[in-house]
């Protein structure tokens, strides 16, 4: 699996999504239960899945699917 | 009373054991049952006494070196924790620094450092632990050390009041925020207790007076440790937002009337 199936998944596991999801375009508020609880969740799940822990400033900055990859980017994450 | 597993299995982590009260209270936890991280600055400092609390203990101590205002170290102790246990459900948030003076006689650069440890310091590490930690979980105990003086103030201990307060402030804050997650934050508000820093400001600023306290005696860092131990256990699981005056009947009074005699 590489690491944007990596990222793809945790949206899957956090929010129990089903294949039919457009995943590309989820975002925080418009993707069912990703609200703030949901959004520390999936926070935690990719900080164990690639071994990372987020700044706080990229916790608030990560709103969306596209903004996730360029956040892992900013970690030395190759997407 | 058998306080053996109060804690049992429990994974704490206190910040400030290098000595006093923290030490105290890490080596209860560990009698009671707990896995406890012993936060200190100096690395290698709590080897020998870690040793001999293991020696004895229901838990365990396990020592981890960091300094409360690195930011990278803080969060670096959380992702070993994490690492290691994959849990953590007591933080006990000791790591303080003390300044006294009277409102023109403290600097700001003291100011600053005091509320950089006691106020910032633990906010960061609260931070780090309940949302990496303690929201997954879904459960978890938090008791910051805050002090008599932050809830009843002090003549000549402004600054630190002030840090102290903003500590009882930001307990029942969290306390409110956290409750849904079934995670509890109380504060323990120590008053005169019986520590080497104590000892030196009766000597050196009260000429050996020791202050009038209601049950005639300086508090122990037990009586401290007993409270943490409280809150922390589940004999507390329904107790949140709460700030427990450990004072032994030491009155704002009667403290006002001997800084003015003594000081």
């Amino acid at each position: 699996m590489d690491n944007l199936d990596k990222y793809r998944q945790c949206f899957c596991d956090v929010f129990s999504l089903g294949a039919d999801f457009d995943i590309d375009a989820a975002e925080m508020g418009g993707t069912p239960d990703w609200d703030s609880v949901g959004h520390m969740e999936l926070v935690t799940e990719m900080e164990d899945r690639f071994d990372i822990l987020f700044e706080t400033e990229d916790i608030l900055r990560f709103t969306s699917y596209v903004k996730g990859i360029e956040i892992l980017k900013k970690y030395g994450i190759e997407m | 009373m058998d306080k053996g597993w109060l804690l049992g299995g429990k994974v704490c982590l206190v910040t400030g054991t290098s000595r006093g009260i923290g030490q105290e209270i890490a080596e209860r936890f560990a009698k009671a049952g707990g896995f406890v991280y012993a936060g200190a600055r100096r690395e290698g400092s709590l080897e020998d006494w870690a040793a001999s609390v293991n020696a004895s203990a229901a838990g365990k101590v396990s020592p981890i070196y960091f300094d409360m205002t690195d930011t990278a170290a803080v969060k670096q102790a959380i992702v070993q924790i994490k690492k290691e246990q994959g849990m953590l459900e007591v933080l006990v948030n000791n790591a303080g620094v003390v300044h006294n003076g009277a409102l023109g006689m403290v600097p700001m650069e003291k100011v600053r450092e005091m509320f950089e440890v006691n106020v910032f310091g633990l906010l960061e590490l609260s931070q780090l632990v309940v949302t990496r930690l303690m929201m997954k979980q879904k459960r978890g105990s938090i008791v910051n050390i805050a002090s008599i003086v932050g809830v009843e103030g002090s003549r000549g201990q402004v600054a630190y009041s002030a840090s102290k307060g903003a500590v009882v402030a930001l307990t029942k804050s969290m306390a409110q925020e956290l409750a849904p997650y079934q995670i509890r934050v109380n504060a323990v508000a120590p008053g005169m207790v019986d520590t080497g820093r104590l000892q030196v400001e009766i000597r050196e600023e009260y000429r050996d007076n020791v202050p009038p306290i209601g049950m005639g005696r300086l508090g122990s860092t037990g009586d401290i440790a007993d409270a943490c131990l409280y809150f922390a256990s589940d004999m507390a699981s329904y107790t949140t937002g709460q700030v427990m005056v450990v004072g032994g009947g030491y009155d704002t009074q009667s403290r006002a009337l001997y800084n003015i005699r003594y000081q």
